[in-house]
């Protein structure tokens, strides 16, 4: 039943030898759990593998995989209420509800993550300063515990283990299914903004005068200097009030296929790239999209991450609260642009004052940042040491799906309540993470 | 090709579930037939959130021996699926232990590895060939393996009871030529499932459940005799069964 294999994270920075365990049904799960913890090194659940760093990975231990399990349990279709197996991807889920006109209430920037991966995440997407995040729209879950229980939890029964496991990275136990209320769809299309600005203060401008739209985000081209820095397309959405209920538009996804050379990702390539999509015809763009390209542009090339060759890349995302966000963004991207690190294009978006549902959730009022870079060694590490400091004394935090470094004191000063979480914490659950920043 | 019946011997096995859930898009009636009732429900639940017609059914019973014989219960699964099966999917089999290959071989287990992957297997396509033939139309699919192609020392039992199913399956075939009966034999390679839990996996080789049942229903829907899947299979075996003995003998395959 157990398994020995390399896992990666979706980074390609992190990687190591597992024991691995992959349930196909529900009954299947306790064997699995005792196996794991039998073999003395910890467990953690692994979904779709999209988190970047270390948050998914538990190397020389155990990792439970959940994809097998994506069945749906239970889907009233006059209500919206749909409860299922943690391991369905929010793809498979959408192939399921968006004919019938049912959605998902927040979506993440990819397709291809589980409904467990979501909870544990607590993933947020361009309707946060509507909607908040995937966990507010939690109804239940049941949580297989290292001890063999099967914890059923919600926002009105036991609301500790559920605020710990909101957020909690998949290290409270084993989310066996979920239970959300969707939001109603009255078509797949979305109508699209997308306007282009030249600094960033018209990006908060923007922000401030979108808040009525449901879905807002912006690219920001972060090798842009002074005067035009933190210059990009702000794009902002509604759902359709008509049209038709396809969960897949026309065409197929292209595949990168092998692994690109390390090179390819350079200043010159990204800053030809960049100056391109500011420039490029869509760029300021009325008009109407499938869900799919608007909320998962990445989407379309499965396996992006191989752009980024052999070494790999980082992606950092950091929120700063609404009092210093107008001097840290400007800080950070400047730090970035004068580094070079050639990032593609990064995301800026503002969150809204929902509070969060989980003790470790990242979204919060705020603005957030994120952005790949390369793995060039050193001095990326540099450039994001620098960030940090950045971040730090305007009293953000960063996001840890997307973390494969952050040290510990800035974790800690960002989560609050991380010892709270660790009262909760399954004893024989662990991750590469947990070990660097949370264990005492 | 909607609001067929489709009936799914084995139906808790990967493959099987995979492809159950592409006829439930197409809002087919199914019966999920397979040993463990609560799995079986699990799966049928899903399916009719996935689109499956709302009489989608399970039925519990141990397919390799059923109690009441294979015509009666072939009879009450046409009977549950409303009179007429237009589909039936052979998918349960069993890799069986590695030991039934070596000096400790147990008989017996030799014996219920071919009762499970072939000899059972035969039964419910010899009664489902009686109903099609009566009906006049109707497909009866059976998942065999490349295993079964050419005898290996590592799994010759396993292969032995799939080549049997393969030409039992092809003498169907040649049985309805010229009918509307469809036959269709499937020869997957190396797929990701439980099934093959114990083996190491990855590389091109490997294929996912998910792949596979797409291959089967257009298998079906075209009615193409044997199915490799994926296809490069085909050219595969095509050289191992046409590699001289001296050579074969001195692999370890």
């Amino acid at each position: 039943m157990l398994q020995q294999r390399t896992v990666t994270s979706w980074g390609n920075v992190r990687k190591g030898r597992h024991l691995t365990a992959a349930p196909a049904f529900r009954d299947d799960v306790p064997a699995a759990v005792a196996a794991l913890v039998g073999a003395g090194n910890g467990l953690l659940p692994y979904g779709l593998g999209r988190s970047y760093g270390d948050s998914c990975l538990n190397v020389g231990g155990g990792l439970i995989e959940t994809t097998r399990l994506d069945r749906v349990l239970a889907f009233d279709t006059e209500a919206g209420i749909l409860r299922a197996e943690a391991g369905l991807s929010l793809d498979a889920l959408h192939r399921i509800t968006v004919p019938r006109g049912w959605f998902v209430p927040v979506t993440p920037g990819t397709r291809f993550v589980t409904l467990g991966g979501a909870v544990a995440n607590d993933v947020h997407g361009k309707n946060h300063h509507l909607a908040g995040s995937f966990g507010c729209h939690v109804r239940r879950l049941a949580l297989r515990r290292s001890d063999g229980t099967l914890m059923e939890c919600g926002p009105d029964c036991e609301t500790g283990l559920f605020r710990a496991t909101i957020g909690g990275l998949g290290l409270t136990g084993l989310i066996e299914s979920v239970e959300i209320t969707l939001v109603p769809l009255a078509s797949a299309e979305v109508e699209v903004e997308n306007i282009p600005f030249d600094r960033l203060e018209a990006f908060f401008d923007l922000s401030a005068d979108s808040a009525d739209w449901p879905y807002t985000v912006a690219w920001v081209d972060c090798l842009a200097r002074p005067p035009h820095l933190g210059r990009g397309i702000f794009s902002r959405g509604r759902p359709a009030a008509d049209g038709p209920l396809t969960a897949t538009p026309p065409g197929r996804p292209l595949t990168m296929p092998l692994e690109a050379p390390s090179g390819l990702i350079n200043g010159l390539t990204v800053r030809a790239f960049n100056a391109l999509y500011y420039r490029r015809p869509g760029a300021r763009y009325c008009g109407r999209s499938h869900f799919q390209p608007f909320f998962y542009p990445l989407d379309g090339i499965l396996r992006w991450n191989r752009m980024y060759g052999a070494a790999g890349f980082y992606q950092y995302q950091c929120v700063v609260p609404p009092d210093t966000a107008r001097t840290a963004v400007p800080r950070l991207l400047d730090a970035i642009s004068r580094a070079g690190e050639a990032s593609f294009l990064a995301v800026l978006k503002t969150f809204g004052d929902v509070p969060p549902p989980g003790l470790l959730s990242f979204p919060g009022p705020g603005t957030t940042l994120a952005l790949d870079f390369p793995n060039r060694g050193r001095s990326t590490l540099r450039l994001m040491t620098a960030l940090d400091d950045i971040v730090r004394k305007a009293g953000g935090r960063l996001y840890p799906a997307k973390d494969a470094r952050m040290p510990a004191d800035l974790f800690r000063s960002g989560y609050p309540q991380w010892r709270a979480f660790a009262e909760y914490r399954d004893p024989a659950f662990a991750s590469d993470l947990w070990r660097r920043v949370g264990a005492v | 090709m909607s609001g067929e019946t489709v009936l799914i011997l084995g139906a808790t096995s990967a493959i099987a579930e995979r492809f159950a859930r592409l006829r439930a898009a197409d809002g087919d009636r199914l019966l999920l037939v397979g040993r463990d009732a609560g799995r079986l429900d699990a799966i049928a639940t899903d399916l009719k959130a996935r689109g499956a017609d709302p009489a989608t059914a399970t039925l519990a019973l141990d397919l390799a021996a059923p109690a009441e014989g294979f015509a009666a219960a072939f009879a009450a699964m046409t009977a549950a699926l409303g009179g007429h099966v237009d589909v039936v999917l052979v998918a349960y089999g069993q890799l069986g232990d590695a030991a039934v290959t070596t000096a400790d071989a147990d008989p017996a287990a030799v014996v219920d590895l071919l009762t499970v992957n072939m000899t059972s297997a035969c039964a419910w396509a010899s009664v489902a060939a009686a109903h099609m033939e009566r009906r006049g139309r109707g497909t009866i699919a059976a998942i065999g393996s490349v295993a079964g192609d050419r005898g290996r020392r590592s799994n010759y039992v396993y292969g032995a009871a799939k080549g049997g199913l393969a030409l039992f399956m092809e003498g169907l075939a040649h049985r309805f030529a010229g009918t509307a009966v469809r036959v269709v034999t499937v020869k997957p390679g190396f797929v990701d499932t439980p099934m093959t839990a114990g083996m190491a996996k990855g590389g091109p080789l490997w294929a996912t459940p998910d792949a596979v049942a797409a291959d089967i229903d257009r298998a079906i829907a075209k009615g193409r005799p044997v199915l490799y899947t994926p296809w490069f299979w085909r050219i595969i075996m095509t050289i191992i069964r046409a590699l001289p003995r001296p050579i074969f003998n001195r692999m370890k395959i």
